[in-house]
C-alpha cells in the first residue's frame, strides 16, 4: 500500500492462518462502500510435510482468485499491488494462530495485583498464558523454577512493584527466571525473549540478573501506581517480539512477514482489537466469544459509570467443542450438560460418544439427537468460560476505595467484576458451533442460555469468522473494517429482552407492545417460565429492521430502570427476531425431570430451535 | 476443502520406519552410524542441570542483603555438601554467630546483593535415550541423538495410554468381536504385548497389570473404565506419560468396536514376534498417534518393492469406516460421491457419500464422518 492514501484503497486482501485452516477474504470498494466479495480457504501448511505457511496462504488466495476471476498472484507467486481493474490488491494483511499461537508465561509479585495486570496484558495481546508465577502463589521457589524450566514458553512477561516501591521481590523473581535458564519453545538457537514491565527502580538489577541468559527488553511499568494499569507498552512489545522472535522461527513466516502491509498479529489479539474498535465507535458495551475446537476466548468492553471502555480478554484453554469437548464434560459434569437435553441417554454410551468426538475432532453431528447434545455441551462451555471471564474482568484489586455511607449499602468491593449483564448492549458469538449451527435460532439460544443476558441485549454471530482479519484491518483502514464488520461479518440475530427477578410459574413477568415496521402491533404479556419469539427481521439492505417498543416489567422485575419500571425505545431485529425471555434471572431450570423436559420442549418449539416433529418423536423415543 | 474426510490410520505389514531419538538437552551420542541396536540400547545420554534450592542467607543471618557477599564462606562456583556452612555472620565481639547451611549438595550458582538470596544448584540428573526399536542407526545428530531405522510391520492406533515398551505378541482373543476380560489373562502373559478384539474390560486391564503384561492392543475401551483406571476424567487427549504399569493402544475408538480385520490378522500373523509399542497420543496440532511396530529382519539400505500408495482421496469402491453415530464403527465401501451439499437429519448441510455396508445395505453419511481404510 506504499504511497496510497486511504481513499485510494479499493481492494483489500486479508488472511488468517489458523491451526488447521488458512482463510482468505477479499474486500472491495463499490458504490461508496466496502463490502466482502469472497472468502477462500485451504489447509494450513505449518507442519510437516510442508513446513511453510505461505503454501497454505497461496492456496487460499488461489481459491479467492478462482472464485472472483481477480488475478492477485503474479507468475512468481508474488502478490500484485496496487490493484488495477481485475488484478492485484492495495493492502495485504494477515493474522496467525498456527503452531499453537503465542504461548507466554507471566510473573508478578502479588498474584492478585501485578501478576494479574501482567496476565491481562499478555491475554490482551492475544497470548495463551501457560502459567502465572507470583511471589505469593504458594509454590516453593524450587517448584517455581522447575515449572519455568519445564514450560518452554515463547516469551515471558515479568512485572512487579509500583514505581518507587520495594525492588526485592521483583528482583527475586528475575533471579528465579535466571536460575531456571528457560529455553524457548521453537528451537534453541536464540535466547528466550523476556519483557520487564515492573518497578523502574529495579531495572538495573533485573537486567543484571537476566541480560546474559535471555533476550531482555524493558518497557514502562504496567502498574506504575496501584490505582492504574498501563498495559499498552507491554502489549505492543509483546506484538513486536511475537513478530521478531516467535513468528520468525515458524516455518515460512519470514517470507509471509515480507508480504504484509501491517505486522502479523496473533489471531485473538486482532479479534480483541475489532471488538474494542466497534464498541468505541458505537459507545456500547460488548461481549464477544469465540468458541473453537480447543479453546474458548471471551472479549469484553464495559464502561462502568460511563467511563472509557475497559477491555478484557480471557482464554479458557481447555473449553472447546472438539479437542477439548471431553474436558467441558468433565468440568461441567453430566447433570449440568443433561439439564439442557430433553431426553435421557445412558451415561456409558454418552461418555463414549464424547470421547470419540475428542479423538476424531472433525466429525459432524448427523442425527438430531447428536446436534442437541453438542449444543447442550456448547451452552456449558460458554457458561464456564464466562464464569472465568467474570472473575478476571474486574476493577483493579488491591486499591483502597474511599467509601461513603451510600457505597456501604451497594456492597461494592475491591476487585468486583466489571461484567454487568444489565448494561451489556451486544453479545457477539463466533466459532463453528455458533456460526455454523443449522438454524440461527440455535445460535441465539446457545448465547442466551450460556450467557443469560439481562434487560435488553442485541445478539449477533460472526458469519464466517472474519473478525481477526478485520481487527488488523482496523489498524490500517478503520472505515473499511467497520463497514464490512457491520454489513458482512455480523449476522444480526435480534434482541433478547430478559427481565431480572424471580416469580412463580404462570405469573406475569412483563407486558410488551411492539410496533412492527409494517404497522402491525404485537402486544401481550409474558408469564414466568415462558419464552416468546416475535419476528422482526432484516431490511432490504441486509441491516436489522427497527421497531418502537415498550416493556412494562411486573412488580419485582427489572429491565434496567429499576423494579417495575417501564422502558421504551427502539429495538433492532435480526434473522431470529425479538426473544422475550420470561424465565427470570437468576435462571433456574425445574428440578423435577418431567417438568424440565416439558419446559425445554416448550422453549425449543417456541424458539423454532429444531424441527418440531422430529423433536417430539425423539422425546417420545427416550 | 479437498480433504473433507479423515485420512485413515496406517496398518501395513511392511514399511521402513525411522524414529528420531533425541535428547531433551544437548549431550553425548553413544552409538555410531550403522550400529545395530535393540530397543534397550542406550543411544544418547546427557545430564539435566540439577534442581535449584534458593537459600535466603540475608534472612537467616539477619544481615542486610548487601552484606551477604562478605558473609559468604563459599563463593560462586564452589562445591558444597549438604549441611555444610556456606555463610557466617560477623557478630558483636564474636558472641553470637549465625550460620547458613547448604540444604542440598551442589554448587553455589548465584549470590544476590539485592535480595540476599543464594542459589544452590544440585547435582546434575542423568538422562538416557534408548533406541526403542530393533534396527540400525541411520543418522547421527551431533550432541542431540540419532535416527534408528528398521523394516517393520506398522499399526497406528487412535488413542493410547502409557509410554514405550516392548515384548512378544500374544494374541488372546480369537476374533475381532471378542471381549478381553480377566478370565482370558494368566501368568503366561507376563512380559507380553496382548492382542484383544472389540473391547478390553476394566477387569482385563487390571489382570494384565497384575500378571506383568507390558501392553495391550485392542479395538475399543469404555470411557467409564478409562476414567476408573486413570483415577481422573481425561479432558484433553494428550497422553503417554501415564505410569500405570501397562501401555494401551486402542485401534478403533471408545466403546465396543471390533478391531479392523486387517489389523487383527496382521497382529495374529506376527504372534510370538517382538512388538515395540507406544501409547503416546496427541490430537492437537502436531498429531501423535499411538503405534505398534514389529521390527523385521532386512537390509534397510535396500529399497523394497513395496511402495506406499499415494493418498488419492476417496473414490468409488474405497474401503471406509464410519466414525460417528448412527453407524459408528461399521465398515463398507464408497458406493457414490454426490457432489452437491446435502441436508442431514440434523439439518446441517454437508458433503456426503453413499456407503455400501458388507450386508449390502446402503446409507448416506457426511464425508467428515468416515475414515479411509488402506486396501
Amino acid at each position: 500500500m506504499k504511497g496510497l492514501s486511504q481513499e485510494d484503497i479499493k481492494v483489500i486482501l486479508a488472511t488468517d492462518c489458523g491451526s488447521t485452516t488458512t482463510k482468505a477474504i477479499l474486500i472491495e470498494y463499490h458504490d461508496g462502500e466496502y463490502r466482502l466479495i469472497v472468502r477462500g480457504e485451504a489447509p494450513t501448511t505449518v507442519e510437516a510435510p510442508f513446513e511453510d505457511v505461505t503454501m497454505g496462504v497461496l492456496n487460499a488466495i488461489g481459491e479467492v482468485e478462482e472464485l472472483t476471476g481477480r488475478k492477485i498472484l503474479d507468475e512468481e507467486n508474488k502478490i500484485i499491488s496496487p490493484s488495477k481493474e481485475k488484478t492485484g490488491t492495495d493492502i495485504y494483511i494477515s493474522t496467525s494462530s498456527a503452531g499453537g499461537g503465542l504461548q507466554m508465561m507471566v510473573a508478578g509479585v502479588v498474584r492478585s495485583m501485578t501478576a494479574e495486570s501482567a496476565e491481562r496484558a499478555a491475554l490482551g495481546a492475544g497470548a495463551i498464558v501457560m502459567d502465572v508465577i507470583a511471589s505469593n502463589d504458594k509454590r516453593l521457589p524450587h517448584e517455581q523454577i522447575e515449572r519455568i524450566r519445564h514450560l518452554r514458553p515463547d516469551m515471558i512477561l515479568l512485572s512487579g512493584g509500583i514505581d518507587g516501591g520495594t525492588t526485592t521481590h521483583v528482583v527475586e523473581l528475575a533471579e528465579l527466571i535466571s536460575a531456571a535458564d528457560p529455553k524457548p519453545r521453537l528451537g534453541s538457537s536464540y535466547n528466550l525473549p523476556v519483557i520487564y514491565a515492573g518497578n523502574v527502580d529495579a531495572r538495573e538489577a533485573v537486567s543484571e540478573s537476566l541480560k546474559d541468559k535471555t533476550a531482555l527488553d524493558i518497557v514502562d511499568n504496567l502498574r506504575p501506581v496501584l490505582e492504574r494499569e498501563n498495559l499498552i507498552p507491554a502489549r505492543e512489545k509483546i506484538h513486536d517480539l511475537f513478530m521478531e522472535h516467535v513468528m520468525a522461527q515458524a516455518p515460512g513466516y519470514s517470507k509471509l512477514m515480507s508480504w504484509t502491509d501491517a505486522p502479523i498479529m496473533p489471531t485473538p489479539g486482532a479479534v480483541g482489537l475489532i471488538i474494542k474498535t466497534i464498541s468505541d465507535l458505537e459507545n456500547i458495551e460488548t461481549v464477544g466469544v469465540d468458541i473453537g475446537g480447543a479453546t474458548t476466548d471471551i472479549f469484553s468492553v464495559f464502561r462502568p459509570e460511563g467511563s472509557e471502555g475497559i477491555f478484557n480478554r480471557t482464554v479458557s484453554a481447555n473449553l472447546g467443542m472438539s479437542y477439548s469437548i471431553s474436558n467441558v464434560f468433565a468440568e461441567a459434569t453430566l447433570p449440568n450438560v443433561m439439564r439442557w437435553v430433553p431426553f435421557n441417554m445412558d451415561e456409558r454410551n454418552l461418555r463414549n460418544r464424547i470421547k470419540n468426538k475428542m479423538i476424531r475432532p472433525t466429525t459432524i453431528p448427523q442425527m438430531l439427537e447428536e446436534l442437541i447434545m453438542e449444543q447442550a455441551i456448547a451452552k456449558e462451555a460458554l457458561r464456564l468460560a464466562f464464569v472465568q471471564h467474570k472473575s478476571f474482568a474486574t476493577v483493579l484489586k488491591g486499591v483502597q476505595q474511599q467509601r461513603t455511607i451510600a457505597d456501604a449499602f451497594e456492597q461494592t468491593t475491591s476487585g468486583a467484576t466489571l461484567v454487568n449483564m444489565m448494561s451489556l448492549d451486544m453479545l457477539v458469538g463466533s466459532g463453528g458451533v455458533l456460526s455454523h449451527a443449522p438454524r440461527r435460532q440455535q445460535a441465539a439460544m446457545m448465547l442466551v442460555d450460556g450467557f443469560l443476558p439481562e434487560g435488553v441485549t442485541r445478539l449477533a454471530v460472526d458469519s464466517i469468522f472474519m473478525m481477526p482479519q478485520l481487527g488488523v484491518l482496523s489498524t490500517l483502514h478503520k472505515k473499511a473494517a467497520t463497514e464490512v464488520f457491520n454489513k458482512d461479518c455480523l449476522i444480526h440475530l435480534g434482541v433478547c429482552i430478559a427481565p431480572v427477578g424471580e416469580g412463580k410459574e404462570g405469573r406475569e413477568v412483563m407486558s410488551y407492545k411492539i410496533e412492527l415496521p409494517d404497522g402491525k402491533i404485537e402486544e401481550g404479556s409474558i408469564m414466568f417460565g415462558q419464552m416468546k419469539l416475535i419476528k422482526l427481521g432484516l431490511g432490504k439492505d441486509g441491516l436489522p429492521l427497527k421497531a418502537k417498543a415498550e416493556f412494562n416489567p411486573a412488580r419485582g422485575f427489572n429491565l434496567g430502570r429499576g423494579k417495575g419500571n417501564r422502558i421504551e425505545g427502539t429495538i433492532s431485529g435480526g434473522v431470529v427476531g425479538v426473544i422475550l425471555d420470561g424465565r427470570g434471572r437468576p435462571f433456574n431450570l425445574p428440578t423435577d425431570a418431567k417438568t424440565r423436559v416439558e419446559k425445554l420442549k416448550e422453549w425449543m418449539l417456541e424458539m423454532e430451535n429444531y424441527p418440531a416433529k422430529e423433536l417430539e418423536s425423539l422425546i417420545k423415543q427416550y | 476443502m479437498t480433504h473433507a474426510y479423515t485420512p485413515g490410520l496406517r496398518v501395513t505389514n511392511k514399511t521402513k520406519i525411522t524414529k528420531n531419538r533425541i535428547l531433551p538437552l544437548k549431550g553425548d551420542v553413544v552409538v555410531s552410524l550403522g550400529d545395530k541396536v535393540t530397543p534397550d540400547t542406550v543411544v544418547a545420554r546427557t545430564e539435566l542441570p540439577g534442581p535449584v534450592e534458593p537459600i535466603n542467607v540475608a534472612n537467616i543471618l539477619g544481615v542486610p542483603p548487601e552484606d551477604v557477599f562478605e558473609a559468604m564462606i563459599k563463593k560462586e562456583g564452589e562445591q558444597v555438601e549438604q549441611g555444610e556452612i556456606i555463610a557466617k555472620s560477623k557478630s558483636f565481639f564474636g558472641l553470637f554467630t549465625s550460620v547458613a547451611k547448604a540444604k542440598i549438595t551442589g554448587t553455589i550458582e548465584n549470590i544476590s546483593r539485592i535480595t540476599g538470596q543464594v542459589l544452590l544448584r544440585g547435582a546434575p540428573m542423568p538422562v538416557e535415550v534408548r533406541a526403542y526399536l530393533e534396527g540400525e542407526v541411520t543418522e547421527v545428530f551431533e550432541n542431540e541423538g540419532v535416527a534408528v531405522t528398521t523394516w517393520g510391520a506398522f499399526v497406528q492406533g487412535i488413542f493410547g495410554i502409557g509410554g514405550e515398551v516392548h515384548g512378544p505378541i500374544k494374541v488372546i482373543s480369537s476374533s475381532v468381536n471378542d471381549i478381553l476380560t480377566e478370565k482370558e489373562i494368566d501368568d503366561s502373559c507376563k512380559g507380553c504385548v496382548l492382542v484383544g478384539g472389540a473391547l478390553v474390560t476394566a477387569g482385563g486391564l487390571h489382570k494384565a497389570i497384575s500378571v506383568g503384561a507390558v501392553g495391550i492392543v485392542v479395538g475399543g475401551l469404555d470411557d467409564k473404565d478409562l476414567r476408573d483406571f486413570l483415577g481422573y476424567d481425561l479432558g484433553v487427549a494428550i497422553t503417554g506419560k501415564e505410569e500405570k504399569g501397562i501401555t494401551l493402544v486402542v485401534t478403533e475408538g471408545f466403546g465396543e468396536i471390533m478391531m479392523a480385520q486387517k489389523t487383527f490378522d496382521l497382529l495374529k500373523s506376527k504372534e510370538g514376534e517382538m512388538a515395540c509399542i507406544n501409547g503416546a497420543t496427541q490430537i492437537r496440532a502436531g498429531v501423535i498417534r499411538p503405534e505398534v511396530v514389529i521390527p523385521l529382519k532386512g537390509d534397510i539400505s535396500k529399497e523394497d518393492t513395496i511402495q506406499l500408495q499415494e493418498n488419492v482421496g476417496l473414490t468409488i469402491g474405497s474401503p471406509i469406516r464410519v466414525i460417528r453415530e448412527p453407524y459408528f464403527g461399521k465398515l463398507g465401501k464408497v458406493a457414490s460421491l454426490p457432489a452437491p451439499l446435502q441436508k442431514l437429519e440434523s439439518e446441517s448441510y454437508a458433503r456426503v457419500l453413499e456407503v455400501e455396508f458388507a450386508d449390502g445395505k446402503k446409507a448416506i453419511i457426511p464425508r467428515a464422518n468416515v475414515e479411509a481404510l488402506e486396501e
